[in-house]
């Protein structure tokens, strides 16, 4: 990574550039997004969206680069110094997210071009990409400002244009299954704000530094107690929290394949770095997270998340819901690992974080290819779909063994981390609990495994019929990565870890 | 390094020997049109394989303990391989009759006519390689891994015939050993982790005199003892009948040597380098898992002599006799783990021929339950007296190897005056007795009903009228030029003769292998 960044410096124009990276990151995708309603067109407007996601990740692979040769980097708009103007502060937390999204949005859009031209109608294909970027740019605001009100405004931003992205799906039901994300999301977002106003009202200040430092004199009133408890639950919506997860499963079933492979992998990711940051950050200061019983209630609500979303997993046919809630079982993992409130099991809960955006996205974008070719993701329609094509089913299978949890997938680093955390605290029960839900996995997992690989395929099926090679190479990639991580736990990790402190800091009153 | 591997450094060959059945199993893939020269690749790689695991006998004998570090995979933690000399043993076994093996399949599956061979013999190579993994292994994490592996790649050998049956065996199959790894290995080691901050195998247990005092170490181990659910140990036993639904070969080879042996060879491993048999000797409660032991060699024995399907007797005869291993791990005697680690190759051969046996009967003869092989004995000569031989090395007669092993561990129940389970030994003895010789009398005593010979020669006219019988003369049945005789085919019956051999050798030389433990059990 650092060599990266030295790399980049190498090149022309690197200095007069390198400056303005963090605001670069946000403004490049924000830009270029209007672009596609010039453009007009499916092809030109996706070969433009590419490009632009590839650059936005480029940066962040730079800013990666710096963070962790250098340490934080602040970068204050319009010069304004904080706390009056706005701020990004980029340290090794956020960074390792900002590479986790457009990663995912850069492996994506090659994916997405066969996909979307098959899901959604040509003239509205343009409109996909240019509301593909403009998620982009929302994620990766919520992911950089140091601002408590910016990060409100960005959440809208990825909100609404995911809310669009959704509802282009084929199937009718995709239209109430955006609106219903949409009545979920806006009470999250409003929840959100309600909480930011009230630590406004309490200190004058947006600053999330200024906040960490002027909120434990006040941290003993009613009102920014409340503030903290309307933040955990609005941000807990957005992430899909099990209690509040009831959005999630129909969103990720029916929307375009390409918009499930890239929300799974980042949207509730971006919201579980928010919460990490307001809740070790902003709050880090006081005692508000550990001294209540906050942090106790979101280990019970991980550890139920996590049993009730694989177990009903269990039952779905339609395997995009399966994987869907698979996916409320997975961030009960990392809600877990914030719960634990300690900087073991905070690197379990964000190296969770880009172990399961990995792994879910190959995940969906094996099934979204399958979609592609049959038309259909039932598992009844997927008798025999290893021998029709092998290599998606391949894909598919080790996903699926990493979100069990089997040795060389990432999927088993995670729960190392995760397991020997808990140890570490003595709760020994939790760790049982993450041990036992993985083995619900195997049920779920193997039932497609099953009916792929042992079930004859349909009479009157063609033969080998794989989805195009810009579909397989993504995925493949992907798969790669799920292996390729699970062998080198310890470069992931070890990110993670610098995260975790950087989140923890000094100010933080959370358990080393 | 020596031979062909001269310039090698050890750590090098190590990964040469874990890496070249992972090239084979690519190399079946590709060659996989061309049915003989795709046979001819697994052949070749067995053969280089155990040549490269015969290069590292001398160094670890004379001391040397090859180790290479790999890469770190959490930090503070590798994947490292170490060669010591149980886990010499154990490749030594695994990848010699893994050649034997594959000798045995090719003319299995070709006779049998099975689907799907390319497949069969990749992943066959694949879990071999997973296997010799589980041996080299230099530290608990990397055993994890590969043991994890062998569970994943033989799934697809398990179900392999894809019926309703093979898929639920293969529910059991896989459900079984990845739930108890995760469930209990996992979690044991997680917990090892935390507490002794390594997971090193180092000579006499990582843990100190006083963390051994709590009952702590008893738990410990029972994560263990259950957590490797391919040492079968009962209730979590049901998946090793389960497998016996896969073609012959697949029984012979990991449900007999390779999976079970990589399950009780990780449970001595943790017994002596991770606990330590000194540690054992003072940690209170570990006794219970002698009794568990001790009922899963009983119980598994007496649910053997109720089977009348021959491979699922055999299957329950694997339950029983790998309990032997853990109870001779447990016994926390240095006389006792020898025993065990003695028994892995004793068993090992034993057992492969029995399996073997069982395959040529089924592939030659077509049956495949006891009570119809009245008089077999008569038209398979060879095929019977080489199932009775390897039937008194698993009761423990001599001449066979299989004395010995049983004889270590009786001797460690003495010393460490545990009569009863002395008896356990001798009562099983006479269960494995009472489950074996039936069908060795059977065979040679028992009077040939005419309706079954016909009702084997319809069931293998039906045979011949779907598959063109194969020509070959290696694949054809021997009749050693005599009427009524009609022996399983060269190509069977020669690594049936071997592994035979390989019992009674096995008499003879145990005491090299007892010597060649000394820096393991003492002397």
């Amino acid at each position: 990574m650092t060599a990266f960044y030295t790399y980049f410096l190498s090149l022309p124009f690197a200095a007069a550039i390198e400056p303005h990276l963090p605001i670069l990151q946000v403004v490049v995708p924000l830009l270029c997004a209007p672009i596609c309603v010039l453009l007009r067109d499916a092809k030109l407007s996706w070969l433009w969206a590419t490009i632009v996601t590839w650059i936005a990740f480029f940066i962040a692979l730079v800013l990666l680069g710096k963070v962790l040769a250098s340490g934080l980097i602040i970068y204050e708009l319009g010069s304004w110094p904080a706390p009056w103007g706005i701020e990004y502060r980029i340290d090794a937390a956020n960074a390792l997210v900002l590479v986790i999204i457009t990663a995912i949005g850069a492996i994506t859009l090659p994916y997405a071009k066969a996909s979307v031209e098959k899901e959604v109608s040509e003239p509205r294909i343009y409109l996909f990409y240019l509301m593909y970027m403009l998620c982009l740019t929302g994620l990766i605001g919520i992911t950089t400002t140091a601002d408590a009100f910016n990060l409100f405004v960005f959440l809208e931003i990825s909100s609404l244009s995911s809310y669009v992205l959704i509802s282009l799906g084929g199937n009718r039901r995709a239209l109430t299954a955006s609106y219903r994300y949409l009545i979920m999301g806006t009470l999250g977002a409003t929840f959100y704000i309600i909480g930011v106003g009230l630590m406004y009202m309490m200190t004058g200040s947006l600053n999330m530094a200024d906040l960490a430092t002027l909120l434990p004199a006040v941290d003993h009133t009613r009102t920014v107690l409340a503030a903290f408890a309307f933040v955990v639950v609005g941000l807990g919506l957005k992430l899909a929290m099990f209690p509040l997860h009831t959005w999630l499963p129909n969103a990720y079933a029916f929307a375009p394949s390409a918009v499930t492979v890239f929300l799974a992998s980042t949207a509730t990711k971006v919201a579980i770095y928010a919460l990490l940051r307001l809740v070790f950050t902003v709050f880090g200061g006081t005692d508000l997270f550990t001294g209540t019983d906050i942090s106790l209630m979101l280990i019970i609500v991980a550890l139920v998340g996590m049993f009730a979303g694989a177990f009903v997993a269990i039952f779905q046919n339609d395997v995009k819901r399966m994987l869907a809630y698979s996916s409320v079982s997975q961030v009960g993992y990392m809600v877990l690992g914030i719960g634990m409130a300690s900087a073991a099991g905070l690197t379990g809960g964000i190296v969770h974080l880009f172990n399961h955006a990995v792994m879910k996205g190959a995940a969906f974008m094996a099934v979204g290819a399958m979609f592609y070719v049959v038309g259909s993701v039932r598992l009844n329609d997927l008798a025999g779909i290893g021998k029709r094509m092998p290599v998606t089913t391949a894909v598919f299978l080790v996903a699926g063994l990493s979100l069990i949890g089997t040795p060389v997938t990432v999927g088993f680093i995670s729960k190392w981390q995760l397991v020997q955390a808990s140890l570490a605290l003595g709760w020994w029960y939790v760790a049982a609990g993450i041990l036992l839900s993985s083995l619900l996995a195997i049920v779920y997992v193997w039932r497609v495994v099953e009916v792929a690989y042992l079930k004859a395929p349909p009479e009157g099926a063609a033969g080998r019929n794989e989805a195009p090679l810009s579909m397989l190479v993504p995925m493949i990639v992907l798969a790669a990565a799920t292996i390729w991580f699970g062998i080198d736990g310890d470069t992931t990790l070890r990110i993670a870890g610098e995260a975790a402190n950087a989140l923890m800091g000094p100010a933080s009153g959370g358990k080393p | 390094m020596t031979g062909l591997l001269a310039g090698w450094a050890p750590g090098d060959a190590l990964v040469l020997a874990l890496v070249i059945p992972v090239i084979g199993a690519f190399l079946v893939l590709a060659l996989g049109r061309w049915e003989n020269a795709r046979d001819g690749a697994s052949l070749l790689t067995a053969a280089c394989l155990f040549y490269v695991v015969a290069q590292f006998y001398p160094i670890v004998a004379a001391g040397g303990r090859p180790d290479i570090v790999l890469f770190d995979m959490v930090p503070g933690l590798s994947i490292r391989l170490t060669l010591e000399p149980l886990g010499m043993i154990f490749a030594g076994i695994a990848s010699f009759l893994w050649i034997v093996t594959t000798l045995y399949a090719i003319g299995y599956m070709r006779g049998h006519h099975e689907e799907n061979q390319t497949r069969f013999f990749f992943f066959f190579a694949i879990a071999i390689a997973s296997a010799i993994g589980v041996a080299l292994a230099g530290n608990m994490l990397t055993l994890f891994v590969f043991y994890e592996v062998l569970s994943v790649s033989t799934f697809p050998l398990v179900a392999h015939h894809g019926t309703e049956e093979a898929k639920r065996s293969g529910r059991i199959y896989l459900g079984i050993l990845l739930s108890t790894s995760i469930g209990f290995l996992l979690f044991g080691m997680i917990w090892t982790w935390q507490i002794a901050g390594t997971l090193d195998f180092v000579r006499g247990g990582v843990f100190n005199a006083e963390q051994a005092q709590g009952p702590m170490i008893a738990v410990l181990l029972a994560l263990y003892a259950f957590g490797i659910g391919k040492a079968a140990l009962m209730p979590f036993h049901r998946w090793l009948p389960a497998a016996m639904v896969a073609p012959t070969p697949v029984s012979a080879l990991l449900h007999a040597v390779a999976v079970v042996k990589a399950g009780v060879f990780s449970v001595l491993k943790v017994v002596v380098y991770i606990f330590g048999i000194d540690l054992l000797k003072l940690a209170p409660g570990t006794d219970f898992l002698l009794y568990v032991a001790a009922f899963t060699i009983i119980a598994a024995s007496i649910v053997a002599m109720r089977q009348d399907n021959l491979k699922l007797r055999l299957a329950y005869s694997t339950v029983s006799q790998l309990s032997y291993i853990v109870l001779g791990a447990m016994l926390a005697s240095d006389i006792a783990a020898l025993g065990s680690a003695m028994h892995i190759v004793m068993h090992a051969f034993g057992k492969i021929t029995l399996f073997f046996c069982a395959g040529a009967i089924i592939v030659f003869a077509h049956k495949t339950d006891i009570s119809d092989m009245k008089g077999l004995g008569h038209r398979m000569p060879v095929t019977f007296f080489c199932f009775f031989l390897a039937s008194m090395s698993l009761i423990g007669l001599p001449p066979m190897g299989g004395m010995w092993s049983k004889w270590y561990i009786a001797l460690g129940a003495a010393e460490t005056h545990q009569l009863v389970f002395v008896a356990v030994l001798m009562v099983s003895s006479l269960l494995n007795l009472a489950y074996l010789m039936p069908v060795v009398l059977y065979g040679f005593f028992g009077k040939e009903s005419i309706q079954s010979e016909e009702g084997a020669d319809n069931d293998h006219d039906d045979h011949e009228h779907h598959h063109a019988p194969p020509n070959h003369p290696l694949l054809r049945h021997m009749t050693f030029g005599r009427e009524g005789i009609s022996d399983a085919s060269f190509m069977c019956l020669l690594p049936i003769v071997l592994t035979a051999t390989g019992c009674v050798l096995l008499f003879f030389y145990a005491d090299r292998i007892r010597i060649f433990l000394t820096p393991v059990f003492g002397g």
